[in-house]
């Protein structure tokens, strides 16, 4: 049997990892083939991918792809302060953080904003089931207001649309998908990682064994009723050339920093531009107020300066700095001591 | 007139804070230091920015004790609201300078008042509208350096060094400073026995340096690369000399790139995740904090020492509980650091004594970390952190850097990949890494503060937890042997006293006061936990121990009390001070005469 390599020479089965625990028919055990599909696509090599993650269902899924990588499962809600220090140790590393909508839109709230504030470079994505799963079902902060909980309660609060949040924040890549939705979700994640600065997939993800009932807005018949994707992504790598062709005025091609491109084709009559901040608000606020759940890339900003540049830090990693590097000299030691007497 | 008191008193002022006093008093200490008289500044200061009292004390004495001595010799008093308070507070026979507008009328006749008109003076004798308030205070110097006679060269000197960075304020400050000489000249005379004269000694050579400063320096040195923060005070002034001496060294000057990331989180959480996120990606991190931030990052703290990633952590301890006194110095967060964090755990505490230790200890820090793969405290306090110390220059490090057990991607071919992440390899529990990025097939492993076999992988089994505790443990007995020694200074005594950490000053003075009452006491100083058979052996051969600390509960003599064999435990008494101010020597010494039954002299 021939197995097709990816252009570092790898097979897919290179990019899976341990077989997964969650239960059968989860939305993140998609995500995860996904992401493997993508990662396997771009021919990321493994040992450059660091795999971040907080706590809970969604938390449990680096274990999953990527065997070979080095992998992080932290603390709940904190996985942005520890992807923050691994990026900062080591520019060269692909950073791709994993996180639920407990673990990001209650407890890791603070530690979320300010990541995207930062403009940290990494993949950042939100397995969004709108529920606790491994604590058996509670309601998450992302859950709609008036969804039905499994044993009946009505959510009486306000969601928090961590898109929104993300893009008034300076978010520079905002993305909102499916994991039902691999057509959609495979390029997206491509260019996430191709982004250079922190780029937020909030990816809904139903829980079917405590939120995919009638009267959940994050079970798979409500998301499949109500998806409206505003725009079909396709993703052409920087070691391909653009050959595809397109009517004009009917696609958005936004080059990447490393130079890639990803092409935007319109859907319906929605005429969206991604690079217009007012108008990804807006876009997600019109979805809220009909009913739908509006899917796709939502905002970019290719060229913003992501938080490593800002610092000044060079390439090369700072972990590999040595005492000769790092230490005064003798002489500019004995300055500082000359300035204390 | 009664002989002169020379070179032995200790200065205060007393003033509002935001008036700019600060400089007055810098230039003071300077000049003194420059007459080569030793001198121990203590800023005594309140949580807030403008409008508070606010004290500065400067103990000088030919000894060149350090410690704080208390109630003060000379006094200036420019304060109305604290003027009853601060004249009840001097010694008998104290030199008071003060506001000619302060009423001194039935009060204190055992003092020699000094009053000048120090509003008016400002008013008629300074031009600059701009900097009347704080030209104001330099009046004062000019007072008290006639009082004392302080030589105009070494105020001079004085106004030089603090303005270094900006030259131009030397002339209009020491303008002031004339004004106040002028005043004395013509209105005051010499009533007290207070005197300064230049000697020498004793600070030839010395500087003068602030613990948080020394311990920025260290970080530089250690090869910090990550340093992640939230502005706590009296730690905010480590990353903040971090920041500054970063952007003099470790700046490439071809590129303009910075060798160090210094980032100031968005909370005490943030910052010891930053600092653990990079030190699990191979960079020596650091975060500095004092006890509220410390209690943030105890859960974070647990995730070091269970999966096994450097990190180290300052903590410029202050008066607790909750909020505390957050401008007043403590030694009460030693317990709850060496166990910091749920489930059984226990972290190496590094406890400097002397800013030069500040330096080490943090420069040695970043080995230790590597070396062991675990959380390292270091333990400082207000009063070390943030008052000027008289030391030797420090000393240029000739070891490189230990990275630890990394295993690269060579050494992983050489093992043909065959590793294992919690593996005990040389049974010294302490395990192997890899960093994320080393290019070899078999590199990654799984990072979790979940149950982890030896391979990294995820386990609920109870045998391999305990198992895995059990090495983590192990690797403890090995840290044991590896942190800083206790100094001991002994004299063969059957007395001792053991503490930690800033009291180090006020013991050696006590120390003379004990010897000059006919009793010498030995002296262990504990340098780090865990605690080590030294200290037993110390113990051992000393019938009564005496344990100092600045905390309410004696941390330090009940993890003494842990260690000892029960039978030794008998020994120990503890002397405690916990007002928030650095301990003075005689907070020990009448309480070990009183103990010994020593008559007072």
């Amino acid at each position: 049997m021939s197995v097709t390599l990816n252009r570092i020479g790898l097979a897919r089965d290179a990019y899976k990892g341990a077989a997964t625990t969650l239960c059968a028919g989860c939305g993140h055990n998609s995500i995860t083939n996904h992401l493997i599909k993508a990662l396997y696509e771009l021919g990321i090599e493994p040992h450059k991918l660091a795999k971040m993650s907080g706590i809970g269902c969604s938390s449990k899924t680096p274990a999953y792809f990527v065997e070979a990588a080095h992998g992080f499962n932290g603390v709940h809600g904190r996985m942005p302060s520890l992807t923050t220090g691994a990026k900062l140790a080591n520019r060269q590393l692909i950073v791709l953080g994993v996180s639920g909508d407990g673990d990001t839109a209650s407890i890791g709230l603070g530690q979320y904003m300010h990541l995207i504030r930062r403009n940290v470079d990494c993949t950042y994505i939100v397995e969004d089931n709108g529920t606790y799963g491994l604590t058996k079902g509670q309601f998450s902060a992302t859950a709609d207001i008036g969804s039905v909980q499994k044993r009946g309660t009505v959510n009486t609060y306000e969601p928090i649309d961590l898109c929104t949040m993300a893009i008034t924040l300076g978010g520079t890549f905002v993305a909102r998908s499916f994991s039902g939705d691999g057509k959609q979700l495979v390029p997206l994640l491509k260019a996430a990682v191709a982004h250079r600065g922190v780029a937020v997939l909030d990816v809904v993800s139903p829980c079917v064994t405590f939120n995919d009932h009638d009267g959940s807005t994050k079970s798979y018949e409500w998301v499949k009723e109500h998806e409206e994707a505003i725009l079909d992504p396709s993703f052409i790598p920087y070691y391909e050339e653009v050959t595809v062709d397109y009517e004009p005025g009917t696609t958005t091609d936004v080059r990447l920093h490393d130079g890639s491109h990803l092409l935007l084709r319109k859907l319906h009559e929605t005429d969206h531009d991604p690079t217009d901040r007012s108008a990804a608000l807006r876009v997600i606020e019109e979805g809220r107020r009909t009913g739908h759940l509006v899917t796709g890339l939502l905002y970019i900003q290719p060229e913003a300066e992501d938080f490593s540049t800002r610092e000044r830090l060079p390439e090369h990693p700072l972990r590999d700095y040595t005492e000769t590097d790092l230490r005064l000299t003798r002489a500019q030691f004995d300055e500082v001591m000359a300035e204390l007497a | 007139m009664p002989d002169p008191i020379v070179n032995d008193l200790t200065f205060q002022a007393a003033t509002v804070n935001g008036s700019g006093s600060q400089s007055s008093n810098s230039v003071l200490m300077r000049a003194i230091f420059r007459m080569g008289i030793p001198v121990a500044p203590k800023n005594i200061f309140p949580s807030n920015i403008e409008g508070l009292p606010t004290w500065f004390q400067i103990r000088v004495s030919p000894e060149g004790y350090m410690a704080r001595k208390g109630d003060p010799d000379v006094l200036v008093a420019l304060n109305p609201a604290t003027w009853s308070a601060d004249l009840k507070g001097v010694q008998p026979g104290a030199a008071v300078i003060h506001d000619a507008s302060y009423s001194n009328a039935g009060a204190r006749e055992d003092v020699f008042y000094y009053p000048v008109p120090f509003s008016q003076l400002a008013k008629t004798k300074i031009d600059n509208d701009k900097l009347r308030k704080q030209l104001l205070n330099m009046i004062y110097v000019g007072v008290v350096a006639r009082l004392l006679d302080i030589p105009l060269e070494a105020i001079d000197h004085g106004l030089r060094r603090h303005f270094q960075t900006k030259p131009k304020a030397v002339a209009v400050n020491l303008q002031a400073v004339q004004v106040g000489m002028d005043y004395w000249d013509e209105n005051l005379k010499k009533q007290d026995r207070y005197t300064l004269r230049p000697m020498t000694g004793k600070t030839e050579g010395l500087v003068l340096v602030e613990g948080n400063q020394a311990t920025a320096l260290g970080c530089l040195m250690g090869g910090c690369t990550v340093a992640a923060w939230y502005p706590i005070t009296p730690s905010s002034s480590v990353c903040e000399y971090l920041g500054t001496y970063a952007e003099r060294f470790r700046i490439d000057p071809a590129t303009g790139e910075k060798k160090i990331a210094i980032v100031q989180a968005e909370d005490e959480l943030a910052a010891v995740g930053m600092a653990i996120g990079a030190g699990w990606a191979g960079a020596r991190a650091m975060t500095s904090t004092s006890g509220p931030g410390i209690s943030l990052m105890a859960e974070f703290v647990g995730l070091s020492y269970y999966a096994e990633i450097p990190v180290v952590i300052f903590d410029i301890q202050r008066i607790g509980p909750s909020t505390g006194l957050p401008t007043r110095t403590s030694q009460a967060d030693l317990g709850f650091v060496y166990n910091l964090s749920h489930g059984d755990t226990k972290h190496p505490v590094l406890l400097p004594g002397t800013v030069a230790e500040c330096y080490e200890f943090a420069r040695d820090a970043f080995d230790l970390a590597d070396r062991f793969q675990t959380a390292i405290f270091i333990l400082s306090d207000l009063d070390l952190g943030m008052n000027l110390w008289m030391t030797q220059p420090f000393e240029y490090p000739e070891r490189p850097f230990d990275r630890g057990k990394v295993l690269s991607a060579e050494k992983l071919e050489e093992l043909k990949g065959d590793w294992g992440r919690y593996r005990d390899v040389e049974g010294d529990g302490v395990p192997y890494r890899t960093l994320p990025g080393t290019d070899h097939p078999m590199a990654g492993y799984f990072t979790r503060g979940s149950g982890h076999d030896e391979n990294a992988r995820y386990t609920e089994s109870g045998e391999v937890y305990a198992r895995n505790m059990d090495r983590l443990s192990r690797k403890f007995e090995t840290i044991r042997a590896a942190v800083p020694a206790p100094l001991i200074e002994s004299g063969g005594s059957r007395i001792g006293i053991v503490a930690f950490g800033s009291t180090f000053n006020a013991i050696q003075e006590a120390r003379e006061r004990l010897r000059e009452a006919g009793l010498e006491v030995d002296f262990l100083r504990v340098r780090a936990l865990p605690l080590n058979d030294a200290v037993t052996e110390f113990v051992k051969t000393h019938d009564r121990i005496y344990v100092v600390e600045m905390n309410r509960d004696g941390q330090l003599y009940d993890l003494l009390r842990l260690h000892l064999p029960s039978a030794l435990a008998g020994r120990l008494s503890s002397i405690r001070r916990y007002d928030g101010q650095p301990i003075p020597a005689d907070a020990i010494t009448r309480p070990i005469l009183e103990l010994e039954a020593v008559p007072a002299s």
